[in-house]
C-alpha cells in the first residue's frame, strides 16, 4: 500500500467542462427550456419576458455555449442560437451505465449476504 | 438536473454482517469482484485489479476516505474514460474522480444500504463512452427532468 498526498486527490476534483455546473442556475435552465423547442433565436428573443438586461442574458448563454449546451449561428448580421443536447445525452447515459452497474453489484452482495 | 445515483436496498444480515462484507478487503472482493492488495486505510490509496470476467485488464484504484464502524464507509475513485483492452489507462492520476458512500441502519429485519455515488458534475462533458451508447431514449428523459425543474423553480 502506498499513500497519495489529498490535496492530489483533491485537485482532481475540479471541475473540467461542468454541464452540470452550467445547468445549476435557474435562468441558464429557463434559457435552455426556451431553446429546446428547436428554433433558433435571437438574445433580443431571449431576453424578452425576463427580468435581465441584454448584457446578462449574453452571459449566461456564453456559459452555456463553452459547456457546448447552445450553439451560436451567425446569420447575417445577427447571432442567433441553438441548443447542442449531445453533451447533456452523454453524461446521461453515462449514469445511466454506472447505475446499472451498481445494481448488479448490489445484488452480488444480497447474495453474500443473505447467504 | 440529478447528478448523483442513490440505490437504497434493504439486507436480510445484521448491520455488523454487511459492514464486514463493505470494509474486509477480501470479502469486498468477492461481491465487488476485484482483487485487492491489502486492507482499507482511511487517508489511503487502496489498489487491486478487477476479476470481473472481460475487465481482468483493468485495474483498481481508490481513495479511502471514512470508515465510521457500521456507519459510514466511502472512498473517491477514478472514472477513466475508456475501459477498453486496449484504451484503458494505467495510470489514473489524470482521471476525473466521484465519491462513493455505504451508509448502514438497522432496521426492524436487518439493514439498510444507501449507496450513494456523487460528483458526476466534475466529469469531462465528453465523457461519451461510446461502446455503450445504446439508445435515444437518455434524451427524452433528460427533457422531463428540465421541465420538471423549470415548473417547480419558477
Amino acid at each position: 500500500m502506498s499513500s497519495k498526498p489529498r490535496s492530489r486527490i483533491a485537485a482532481r476534483r475540479q471541475p473540467r467542462s461542468p454541464v452540470f455546473a452550467a445547468l445549476g442556475d435557474e435562468t441558464r435552465l429557463a434559457l435552455v427550456a426556451k431553446l429546446c423547442a428547436g428554433q433558433r433565436r435571437s438574445i433580443s428573443q431571449l431576453t424578452k419576458g425576463s427580468n435581465l438586461t441584454r448584457q446578462a442574458i449574453t452571459k449566461h448563454l456564453r456559459i452555456l455555449q463553452s459547456v457546448g449546451i447552445v450553439r451560436c449561428v451567425r446569420t447575417g448580421r445577427e447571432s442567433r442560437f441553438e441548443f447542442n443536447p449531445q453533451p447533456m445525452e452523454g453524461i446521461r447515459e453515462y449514469l445511466d451505465l454506472v447505475s446499472q452497474q451498481w445494481d448488479v453489484a448490489l445484488s452480488r452482495l444480497r447474495s453474500f449476504v443473505e447467504d | 438536473m440529478e447528478s448523483r445515483i442513490e440505490k437504497r436496498i434493504e439486507l436480510k444480515a445484521p448491520v455488523s454482517r454487511v459492514w464486514r462484507a463493505l470494509t474486509d478487503y477480501r470479502e469486498f472482493g468477492e461481491w465487488f469482484r476485484v482483487q485487492l492488495d491489502g486492507p482499507f486505510i482511511p487517508g489511503q490509496v487502496s489498489r487491486g485489479q478487477i476479476t470481473h470476467p472481460g475487465y481482468e485488464h483493468v485495474k483498481w484504484e481508490a481513495f479511502v476516505e471514512k470508515m465510521e464502524p457500521e456507519r459510514l464507509f466511502s472512498f473517491t475513485w477514478p472514472h477513466p474514460k475508456s475501459l477498453g483492452k486496449d484504451d484503458c489507462p494505467q495510470d489514473y492520476s489524470q482521471e476525473p474522480t466521484t465519491l462513493v458512500e455505504f451508509r448502514l441502519e438497522k432496521t426492524a429485519n436487518g439493514t439498510l444500504l444507501v449507496l450513494t455515488e456523487s460528483g458526476f458534475d466534475h466529469l469531462p462533458a465528453d465523457r461519451r463512452l461510446e461502446a455503450f451508447r445504446r439508445n435515444d431514449g437518455g434524451w427524452t428523459e433528460q427533457m422531463k427532468n428540465i421541465e420538471t425543474y423549470v415548473e417547480q423553480t419558477p
